[in-house]
């Protein structure tokens, strides 16, 4: 392994076990969507330390910009205006990117070796190099995150800085930050962070505050301090319980290694067939 | 030994062409389909190769096969005499051909196989273009396209096990190969497993 900060868990379209003789610290970003002020430094930050510029779109009339994720566009701002309550109106914003989910359905998804990988340290990321352009990734996304470029028909998304990370770095989004809403460190230790933040808000009348970790994905490594944790739909749609979907389960489980062998069996049945019943020949064939 | 023509010289290249098609095509899908089998993307230049290349194999099979389906439907319309027959498979496939139902120019396995294919083929056409990167699948939901893969690969999955049969019987069955490759075959050969169609193209 080139650096030991990258050592691979989990590989695309591969059935062994990857090296696994170390299990280094898991990482996670904590995303406290009640301290964004909705700047965009942190989409800024991400263009420029992955060198990734999106056309200049047109403004649509509301906030977001660029309207959606790209393949030049890792990370966007959602914005949603939400009245939880009557008379009280809310702009929630929501930095949207990919979550790192622990059980990624990207790779799981995936059909070319090494194309989608996650590191130990919980960091799902995309190999171009590998990648064949199936949009099979697509399909396996709860977050609707990965994004096949026009230009090369690769899948592009949010590395978490896997670059960064694997020399000690924080990613580029929680550099810029002004208001330290976007922290990096250890899952368990952003977990223990969030637990603060989450007093305070409660403190504060977010009755229903809670952090955004899904157990339907195992757990995620991009994780959100919501105010509204029982509704996370509130956030542009963050769905309330992401997994993957049980056609793409159903689709890369088990019957594709049963269908394999089925196809096996039926070429193993013909021949037996053909060494124990024998060729069906017409005897008069040869005299006629 | 005199011999019976079977199939045209038209019939038979459409045959082949759908025959190269589904082998492409196959080859190619497994690829994709499990990692056991991706080393077969080195047949077609590669991953990226195999993955530009596969719709437009599907499409070539989908459109001879139309051709083929329209020239041979009428002689696959299932009778009861068909249903006897299947209910006899086991001596059919021991070998112990004496006393089975009279058959015309296919036999109800080679009929179950046709339609068979008659529905799996459209089902990988629309499955296939819905989840075509990058020209089609951009503009389909995702809910559409998790349908569309499970669907493909269902499938072809099918259609893969029915040709293996297929191809299996051609080398079982002495004598069928060169019905499909030279266009005829023995009068001894009609009789014994196409009596019906025997009688009808020699009057005997």
């Amino acid at each position: 392994m080139a650096l030991q900060s990258l050592d691979i868990k989990a590989r695309s379209a591969t059935t062994t076990q990857p090296p696994a003789a170390r299990d280094p610290l898991h990482v996670a970003k904590l995303i406290d969507i009640s301290k964004c002020i909705g700047c965009k430094a942190c989409q800024v930050a991400c263009m420029e330390w992955n060198d990734l510029r999106d056309e200049v779109g047109t403004n649509a009339g509301i906030y977001d910009n660029p309207r959606d994720l790209t393949d030049q566009s890792w990370t966007v701002m959602r914005y949603s205006e939400v009245e939880v309550q009557q008379g009280r109106l809310e702009w929630l914003i929501r930095k949207d990117g990919c979550m790192h989910c622990e059980d990624p359905g990207c790779l799981k998804a995936c059909p070319a070796p090494g194309a989608i990988v996650q590191y130990v340290n919980g960091i799902v990321d995309f190999h171009e190099e590998h990648c064949i352009g199936c949009g099979y990734c697509i399909t396996g996304c709860p977050f609707n995150v990965p994004r096949i470029s026009k230009k090369d028909s690769k899948a592009y998304k949010c590395t978490l800085c896997s670059d960064r990370v694997a020399v000690g770095r924080e990613p580029a989004c929680v550099k810029t930050c002004p208001t330290g809403a976007i922290v990096f460190g250890s899952k368990r230790d952003m977990i223990e962070h969030a637990e603060g933040r989450i007093a305070d808000l409660k403190a504060r009348g977010y009755a229903n505050a809670g952090l955004y970790n899904p157990e339907g994905v195992g757990g995620t490594h991009v994780m959100y301090v919501l105010q509204h944790a029982d509704q996370p739909e509130l956030y542009a749609g963050l769905p309330k319980d992401p997994h993957i979907s049980p056609l793409v389960g159903l689709w890369k489980g088990i019957t594709k290694p049963l269908m394999s062998l089925g196809i096996g069996l039926a070429v193993f049945a013909g021949f037996f067939h053909y060494v124990t019943a024998g060729p069906k020949e017409v005897e008069d064939e040869k005299v006629d | 030994m005199s011999t019976i023509q079977r199939y045209t010289a038209q019939e038979r290249s459409n045959h082949w062409v759908v025959a190269i098609a589904f082998v492409l095509a196959g080859l190619s899908g497994l690829a994709l389909f499990h990692p056991a089998f991706f080393f077969l993307t080195h047949l077609f230049g590669g991953g990226p190769w195999t993955r530009i290349l596969h719709p437009f194999l599907g499409a070539v099979l989908f459109l001879s096969f139309m051709g083929m389906a329209a020239r041979f439907w009428r002689y696959n319309r299932i009778t009861p005499a068909d249903r006897q027959w299947m209910a006899r498979i086991k001596d059919v496939l021991c070998n112990r051909d004496q006393g089975l139902p009279e058959v015309g120019k296919y036999n109800a396995g080679q009929k179950y196989l046709f339609w068979l294919l008659v529905v799996c083929i459209p089902v990988l056409l629309v499955s296939g273009i819905v989840i075509w990167q990058p020209w089609f699948a951009p503009y389909f939901p995702v809910g559409l396209l998790r349908i569309a893969v499970v669907l493909h690969a269902l499938a072809a999955w099918i259609v893969i096990l029915a040709i293996i049969v297929h191809v299996y019987a051609a080398i079982w069955v002495k004598g069928s190969i060169r019905a499909m490759l030279r266009g005829t075959v023995s009068e001894a050969w009609a009789r014994h497993h196409h009596r019906a169609w025997y009688r009808d193209v020699t009057g005997k």
